[in-house]
């Protein structure tokens, strides 16, 4: 599980990192999106990954005494990902304005920056 | 020691800027509570700043989940000079919006966003927990993203589009720093993480984690390599924006380098010499690139780089002393950064370009005004005694101490580069003979405003100005507390304690 | 996509799922639910409809600007997190009433929070998706 999860993560940040040098602004914002979900998995890895034991304290027990899964990293997932949802709305509508306005989506071509007064 | 109400001024934050949405028709109204709101933000940091300094640290827990576990937030010296900090300058920025911003922004809502992301620099700086640092991160971020972008201007969308990536790019290294750290120590707590850090025995590891938090941060506090995003898009939005960007922005990343580098990366001697090559290379570059602009809000971002560099400069000699260089420079930059760009405002609603060629004759028409400017000028190059003097001075001293000579020639380098810039962009905007300029018809110049909003500009830039030449001419309470911030980050222990309790 | 089966389901389908979102508002502190979810559910609800019944339709049954609800939310957040502040604790802190409420179960700060959120989540995600829908 471990080792498929580390391939995996891998992978989300090789291609979010690919995209993100491409051109096109689409293609950016994708790889924004991927490297997103790349370090959510990272935390999951990290957090030790822990098969069929839930962090849920019996009725007839006081204390948890079988190892159990740490319920952190999903709690830091979840805001990481609501975070990622608002940031990632912004952003297409972003793309969105930006194309509309300089008329390209181009990265090359966004000069307008550098244009001396 | 326990204290409940160190939130507050979080709070009050996003309790006025839930007013300001409340009344988001009402464009006179807005700026009416924005201005007392910071007031009243101002006055409960300097409470809270007498509180702290007379009894220390304070900590509370938030959900009264006990400190390893629940969320701590912890106001020290530090934190609270900083949040004190925050609160002056968005005060000096609310008041020069008051004037500045164009009724169709206030209508886009910029008034609450600007609060929202003083909230956020106030959660960042009273944070204790790694994870809440990193929201905090990105509540100060989503809302730049929205003042960066209100307005639509084909420049200002481009310059975003930018600054947004670079950020998001920053927020992701962060977030798989932050992993990397819980994986090795199970804990987000940063006075816990200090502990634990130091206990583990692959350094290795460690240091690789402490290089993901100095590639994070530095993205956002715009250091050498990482730097590119800062001059692309700083001088697109309207000054206002560009002033609460320039004086607080970058200055979030170096408050969280120096607290994530004295309290839970204590660096070892690689470490210490990567800061310091690219505190030097910061310096240059910054330096170099202000000397070939020509519009004045690209110099004034160039100049923020440069003197990042000497903040950074600082922790790399890593010393008390250094620190306490640091620090005082942090205070001093926050507020002139902030005027400076609030002065290129000034100048372009008067003027109507940002171009130095263009500029001239500023000293002729408006001695009053150009004296009043010529104080943050002079402050950023360090004229004894306005304020940037004795930072330097420290940050010399420290360099000194520690007999890093090449660091302190880049620091006294950088010094003259800004001597240099300042006076070409003093004889090029004030001294030399002006020509008429054309009109130009999307500009509402500053005679044609009415002159409540002239003097909320004036005023704004009076205020700061005060208080830099207060930090220059009161060095000696400014350096009492700077020494106390520097003696408490560099001995994190009464930290630790004031979270963890007695050990 | 104006089919009339859509349409007639979407009108049924609004009241049910408005429900359903409260539903799983009030399960939320000890079951999996809460505010967010509830949110999200609320806001799908009017999604579907203007699906169905085009943006100016679902636009006259909300009556008020969905981004209305952002800050209403928050006051309810920011209610429920400086609550304990005047009993002398830490921000946060959660606060009950000592018996149950019929129905609804045991009432404490961290409901209205989560109402808070709830409130906060269907502003937000509504005056997104109208504002890309309206612009496409």
């Amino acid at each position: 599980m471990e080792i498929l999860l580390v391939i995996i993560i891998g992978l989300l940040y090789a291609a979010g990192i690919y995209m993100i040098l491409r051109r096109s602004l689409v293609k950016l914002i994708i790889g924004l999106i991927l490297l997103g979900n790349g370090a959510n998995m990272l935390i999951f890895l990290l957090g030790r990954v822990v098969k069929g034991h839930p962090p849920i304290i019996g009725p007839t027990e006081k204390i948890l005494a079988d190892m159990y899964a740490d319920p952190l990293p999903q709690a830091l997932i979840l805001t990481a990902i609501v975070i990622s949802f608002g940031l990632q709305a912004f952003a297409i509508i972003l793309v969105k304005m930006a194309y509309k306005v300089v008329k390209t989506d181009d990265l090359d071509e966004m000069n307008a920056t550098d244009e001396d007064l | 020691m326990s204290n409940p109400y160190i939130v507050l001024p979080i709070i009050f934050q996003l309790f006025l800027a839930i007013l300001l949405m409340f009344c988001w028709t009402q464009k006179n109204l807005q700026k009416l509570v924005s201005t007392v709101g910071s007031l009243i933000a101002v006055a409960i940091a300097v409470i809270m700043f007498a509180q702290v300094w007379k009894s220390g640290t304070l900590v509370t827990q938030a959900g009264n989940w006990g400190a390893p576990f629940g969320i701590t937030f912890v106001a020290d010296t530090f934190s609270v000079l900083m949040v004190l900090l925050t609160t002056l300058s968005g005060l000096a920025v609310s008041v020069f919006s008051v004037g500045a911003v164009r009724n169709a922004r206030v209508k886009f809502g910029y008034f609450p966003i600007l609060h929202f992301l003083i909230m956020g620099l106030c959660g960042a700086f009273l944070a204790g927990d790694i994870f809440n640092l990193y929201v905090w991160f990105e509540i100060i971020i989503i809302s730049s993203f929205v003042l960066i972008t209100i307005g639509g201007e084909k420049a200002q969308l481009e310059g975003s589009i930018k600054y947004v990536t670079m950020n998001l790019l920053a927020s992701v290294v962060f977030l798989t720093a932050i992993a990397v750290l819980y994986g090795l120590t199970g804990s987000l707590n940063m006075a816990d993480l200090s502990l634990k850090v130091a206990e583990i025995e692959n350094r290795g590891l460690v240091n690789v984690t402490a290089i993901l938090f100095l590639v994070g941060f530095g993205i956002k506090s715009a250091v050498f390599p990482l730097y590119f995003w800062l001059p692309a898009s700083y001088h697109t939005p309207p000054p206002a924006i560009s002033a609460i960007f320039g004086g607080l922005l970058t200055k979030v990343g170096i408050y969280a380098l120096l607290r994530v580098f004295t309290l839970i990366f204590i660096p070892d001697a690689f470490m210490i010499t990567l800061i310091s090559i690219m505190a030097a290379l910061t310096i240059l570059s910054g330096g170099i690139g202000a000397m070939i602009q020509n519009n004045i809000r690209k110099i004034f971002s160039y100049l923020i780089i440069c003197h990042i560099g000497f903040m950074l400069a600082g922790l790399g000699m890593y010393t008390e002393l250094a620190i306490l260089g640091t620090v005082f420079y942090l205070v001093h930059d926050i507020i002139v950064k902030t005027n400076l760009f609030m002065v290129s405002g000034l100048i372009f609603k008067i003027k109507g370009t940002y171009s130095l060629r263009l500029l001239g004759g500023f000293y002729k028409d408006y001695p009053k005004l150009s004296l009043l400017m010529a104080i943050p000028l002079f402050s950023l190059v360090g004229i004894p005694p306005l304020s940037g003097f004795w930072a330097k001075f420290y940050l010399i001293r420290g360099g000194l101490e520690v007999d890093n000579l090449v660091l302190v020639g880049f620091i006294i380098l950088g010094s003259f580069l800004t001597l240099f810039i300042i006076a070409r962009f003093w004889s090029e905007a004030f001294w030399k003979t002006g020509e008429e300029l054309p009109k130009k018809l999307k500009v509402k110049y500053y005679h044609e405003l009415k002159p409540l909003k002239q003097k909320a500009m004036v005023v704004s830039i009076l205020f700061l100005a005060f208080i830099s030449l207060g930090i220059g001419l009161g060095a000696e309470y400014v350096i009492q507390v700077a020494s106390r911030v520097a003696e408490e980050l560099m001995n994190p222990q009464s930290y630790i304690e004031a979270v963890l309790g007695k050990l | 996509m104006k089919t009339i089966i859509f349409q007639t389901a979407s009108n049924y389908l609004l009241p049910l799922l408005l429900l359903f979102s409260v539903f799983i508002l009030l399960r939320g502190h000890y079951l999996p639910g809460g505010g967010f979810v509830g949110g999200l559910i609320a806001s799908i609800a009017f999604v579907i409809h203007s699906f169905a019944n085009g943006l100016e339709k679902t636009r006259s049954i909300i009556k008020f600007h969905p981004g209305f609800l952002m800050p209403v939310g928050l006051v309810f957040a920011i209610g429920a997190g400086a609550a304990p502040w005047f009993v002398g604790q830490p921000f946060m802190t959660g606060l009950w009433f000592e018996d149950p409420i019929p129905v609804i179960g045991m009432v404490g700060s961290a409901l209205f929070f989560d109402t808070g959120v709830f409130l906060v989540v269907i502003g937000v995600s509504l005056t997104i998706i109208f504002t890309i829908s309206e612009t496409l």
